[in-house]
């Protein structure tokens, strides 16, 4: 063993990944000594343990340039900074925000904390993974965790259903991934992303093309593009309005990383072929995502075909081919997160003890009942539908400067239009909220003070980074140029 | 403070729109005066904006640039020329008796409501003063958010198709600009509107430009046939709501073509003049029919302010006709003269007779032409004003009507005779449907006992008539003031689009 692996100092750089596996072996104990006497306390010690992360991560992950350690399967780049210290901001609002929604279910329990932990963690190795075992490692984390949240009510049958129909495509995705992975292999001789780079920069035969089919279908179902999106609606309907928040937003920046790495990194010698696969995924995912959307009468149903929509946008940065398209891509993944937080957060705020808020009739007349929680998700609503001042537009502005960049007329078309299409069903929801009177007592929303600071400081977030977008366009544009 | 007018401009008023929404409904009588204050003050702002203003130059003036997105070159640019500083007086004009008009009326929400406006105020100034083409798009959607709830939240019964309609069509049209806008800035490397104008584009790119310029201008004119939406948004609108898109926000059309699409793409404006003048007969005449069988007084005044509004945008496209007539460009101005005089003029006009129309329904609660008849005897000071905002809006010598349509008649005479032939059409159309309706709601015996409760105005309609009926008068019998101030940018403008940008 050579002595660098010795020194400690080496692998600073993946503090957050081995505090993770610490904290969640913590989290676990804690649970079983201290969690079960006193319910919420594990919750508390989660949100100070990814405080700790965040601070530990800007401590020691924040590098200047790319570390690879062990062996070459992982990497650290100020990207994977970036997309970390996301990642914990991210788990830790979204825990803050299920908290009373947890309880009110009788589901407040520390494994879910564990769960969240150990999907964090998939995540976090999908960020760094360099090689094609890391990758698959990270996935596969990261879904089991999420699976297990999903079905995490047990008393309820529309949540079983659902992470069956998630557990079962999402094994089918993974051994996707593992055949083209196994392909890959088999053709280059080598695990590593960067020995793969280098080695399919010479022109490319058939059986690349085959293994690289495998791994688009495998990521476009992980990200949920059509026509890969089937499990999306079903499990953002079925799981409790919690699990829905965590499963729409840390995942999606392990998603981004799993695309990032692998194809734009790994493949990027057959950018040509990939981006190919992209376009027509691209345009089906924003064309289904948006129309189906506008038919829902639910809206955790409405938001994930939302979702796919915005998915569509995010396929489409990849789909350039371009840096610029990567970090627009990027920036659109943290904007949509952001958002996605917010309005999930609005929909558990919305709910009590014994009713779920998930009809869009429920949000009839909000305004009246609990004025900032409607302002915050009109805000929320127009930033997604892209509307100035709100940081939405400028991601989907981003999308259409780096398809203009690489001369993709129609998709720049096609984009602008779903927008209009998109912008519909959300207005909608400030349609119910603010022209609409509510129909009959429905119960009043959640008032805990803590939380709704945090959702308000979510929806002022839309608005600041829409009026000074400056900041993080140049982080995103520089983490990846 | 000259340094940061424009600024203020913007900022001020959005900033008491957003103390008006937090001091509440609770508070609503010093949010009334807080947000009357506010505009006041916003329209005195306009004193050094005008005294300030040389009208010896085409350049920008009270500039104010800082960076905004340097990595994309986007600055927060503000300026104002001779074709924007007019509008952004006109919009701080307007705004008071906006304010004003709700005092009472609006009970529904009042906090929101007055805030709203506010916030629309700056959010409009922004659009007229913005000399980055990215800052401008920024302003001119995040309009239409205020506008969307304005409609929808204190509209008529149908206010939600209405507002949606009048969300998505804008919206539709302005996303081809801001992919257009994208791709210049590809090409310019700034989003200055400034560099876009200097920038050299093939026929074929100007054409597509054009046509994204065209369906973003056009919904907002609107010109025939995408004005479906008008006549449902100003049918809902509440009054103030009504005033502010018929003033102000139909503005942002004409202004777009004159700021964008003839020094931008002059080439493609010069291609497809034939089209732009086409449909702007076809509003000034067509659209004149329409209005004529209106039974509904603000659907009439709407049809009436797409038709008035084909007059701008015929003038603004006569250019190119008036050099190839005559050869020079020394006439050319006078089309963009009467566009701009016009747009102002109708801005005022239009504003005052939704007023009026509000006025009356404050009392009756219907819009219905067929529930009045012999306004005049109850209500004869409302009377006066009535007949003379109609007037104007007719064209009469004296009023501030005559001076742009004149104008552009005269330009078209020069263009060709048949344009002027049937533009002049308009003096005849809108005096048959405005005073048509003039006789069937003012005068005549009194209708029903509805109209025979009526009372007169009082001292605040008054006041907020009044202070318009001189406004119209003056910018009437003296348009000087205006036209020089004008006068450098719209020649300036005019050599523009003479020009020709497609690369050798």
């Amino acid at each position: 063993m050579p002595d660098s692996m010795m020194n400690l100092h080496t692998f600073a750089a993946a503090v957050p990944e081995m505090y993770l596996a610490a904290a969640l072996c913590v989290v676990l104990l804690f649970e079983a000594f201290v969690g079960e006497r006193r319910p919420g306390s594990t919750g508390t010690l989660t949100l100070l343990l990814l405080v700790i992360g965040a601070g530990l991560t800007v401590q020691f992950a924040d590098v200047t340039q790319r570390v690879v350690l062990f062996d070459g399967s992982y990497v650290a780049d100020p990207l994977a900074y970036v997309l970390k210290l996301a990642g914990f901001l991210t788990v830790a609002v979204g825990l803050l925000y299920s908290r009373t929604y947890l309880q009110n279910r009788d589901i407040l329990k520390g494994e879910y904390y564990a769960l969240s932990l150990s999907a964090l963690l998939g995540i976090f190795v999908l960020i760094s993974a360099n090689s094609l075992l890391t990758v698959y490692l990270g996935v596969e984390l990261l879904a089991l965790s999420v699976y297990a949240m999903v079905a995490f009510d047990r008393e309820s049958g529309v949540a079983a259903e659902a992470a069956m129909k998630y557990f079962v495509l999402g094994s089918i995705a993974s051994g996707m991934l593992l055949y083209g992975m196994s392909i890959v292999y088999g053709l280059t001789g080598t695990l590593s992303l960067d020995g793969i780079a280098v080695a399919l920069s010479a022109p490319h035969n058939l059986g690349v093309i085959l293994g690289l089919t495998f791994i688009v279908v495998a990521v476009a179902f992980k990200l949920g593009a059509v026509p890969f999106h089937m499990w999306l609606p079903d499990v953002y309907d079925g799981a409790p309005t919690s699990v829905t928040l965590f499963v729409g937003t840390a995942p999606k920046i392990g998603y981004f990383a799993l695309a990032l790495r692998l194809l734009a990194h790994g493949l990027a010698g057959v950018t040509v072929d990939w981006a190919a696969m992209l376009v027509p995924l691209a345009v089906l995912t924003l064309i289904v995502g948006n129309v189906v959307a506008i038919a829902q009468t639910n809206i955790k149903r409405m938001l994930a075909y939302s979702t796919i929509a915005h998915v569509g946008f995010i396929v489409l940065g990849f789909a350039s081919g371009t840096a610029d398209g990567y970090s627009a891509a990027l920036y659109y993944t943290l904007v949509y997160v952001l958002m996605a937080l917010g309005f999930f957060g609005v929909v558990i705020l919305a709910s009590r003890k014994g009713f779920e808020a998930d009809q869009l009739e429920h949000y009839k007349g909000l305004y009246r009942r609990d004025p900032l929680l409607a302002l915050a998700m009109a805000m929320l609503m127009f930033s997604t539908a892209g509307v100035p001042p709100f940081v939405g537009f400028w991601a989907k502005l981003r999308i259409i400067q780096a398809l203009w960049e690489t001369q993709h007329l129609w998709l720049v078309v096609i984009a602008v239009l779903m927008s209009v299409v998109g912008a519909f069903y959300y207005l909608r929801v400030v349609k119910l909220m603010y022209f609409d009177e509510a129909p009959e007592s429905l119960p009043d929303t959640v008032r805990s003070f803590g939380v709704r600071l945090a959702l308000g400081i979510n929806a002022a977030a839309v608005l600041v980074l829409g009026i000074l977008p400056a900041p993080l366009l140049e982080l995103c544009a520089r983490v990846l140029h | 403070m000259h340094d940061h007018l424009l600024s203020l401009l913007i900022w001020l008023p959005i900033a008491a729109g957003i103390v008006v929404l937090l001091l509440g409904d609770r508070n609503i009588v010093a949010g009334r005066w807080f947000a009357l204050a506010a505009s006041l003050v916003t329209l005195a702002l306009c004193v050094p904006l005008v005294h300030g203003f040389s009208s010896h130059t085409a350049a920008m003036q009270f500039v104010e640039k800082a960076a905004w997105i340097p990595r994309f070159h986007a600055n927060y640019g503000l300026g104002v020329d001779g074709i924007s500083m007019p509008l952004v007086v006109l919009t701080a004009f307007m705004t008071v008796p906006v304010i004003i008009a709700g005092w009472q009326g609006i009970t529904k929400r009042p906090a929101q409501y007055f805030a709203a406006f506010l916030i629309m105020e700056g959010l409009m100034n922004g659009v007229f003063s913005a000399t980055d083409a990215l800052l401008f798009y920024f302003f001119w959607e995040a309009m239409l958010i205020p506008m969307f709830l304005i409609i929808g939240i204190w509209g008529g019964p149908r206010r939600v198709y209405a507002t949606i309609k009048f969300f998505l069509y804008t919206f539709l049209g302005s996303v081809f600009m801001l992919a257009a806008l994208i791709y210049m800035y590809l090409k310019a490397g700034s989003y200055s509107i400034a560099a876009f104008q200097a920038l050299p584009l093939t026929l074929v790119e100007q054409r597509w430009i054009f046509a994204a310029f065209l369906l973003a201008f056009a919904v907002k004119v609107p010109m025939w046939p995408v004005h479906t939406w008008l006549p449902d948004a100003h049918v809902e609108a509440p009054t103030g709501g009504s005033v502010i898109l018929a003033a102000i926000m139909l503005k942002m059309g004409g202004y777009g073509f004159l700021r964008f699409s003839l020094p931008i793409v002059p080439d493609a404006c010069r291609q497809l003049d034939g089209l732009m003048i086409t449909l702007s007969l076809i509003a000034i005449i067509y659209i004149g029919f329409v209005a004529l069988v209106q039974q509904d007084m603000k659907k009439l005044i709407a049809y009436s302010s797409i038709a008035h509004m084909g007059i701008v945008t015929l003038g603004a496209f006569l250019v190119y006709a008036i050099v190839a007539s005559s050869g020079t460009t020394l006439d050319a101005g006078m089309g963009l003269d009467g566009a701009m005089v016009q747009m102002v003029s109708h801005g005022l006009i239009s504003g005052a007779l939704f007023l009026c129309v509000g006025v009356l329904y404050d009392r009756m609660h219907s819009r219905q032409i067929a529930d009045y008849g012999g306004v005049v005897n109850t209500m004869p000071l409302f009377a006066g004003f009535m007949v003379l905002f109609a007037l104007a809006n007719t064209g009469l010598p004296g009023t501030s009507g005559f001076v742009g349509e004149f104008l552009v008649i005269l330009a078209s005479f020069k263009a060709s005779f048949w344009y002027s032939a049937l533009a002049a059409l308009t003096l005849i159309l809108a005096a048959g449907y405005t005073l048509w309706l003039v006789k069937r709601v003012v005068f005549g015996p009194i209708a029903n006992d509805h109209v025979a409760k009526l009372t007169d105005l009082n001292g605040r309609e008054f006041l907020i008539l009044g202070v318009l009926a001189v406004a119209v008068l003056l910018l009437g019998v003296w348009p000087e003031p205006l036209l020089k101030v004008m006068e450098p940018s719209i020649q300036h403008l005019v050599a523009q689009a003479a020009a020709t940008k497609i690369p050798v």
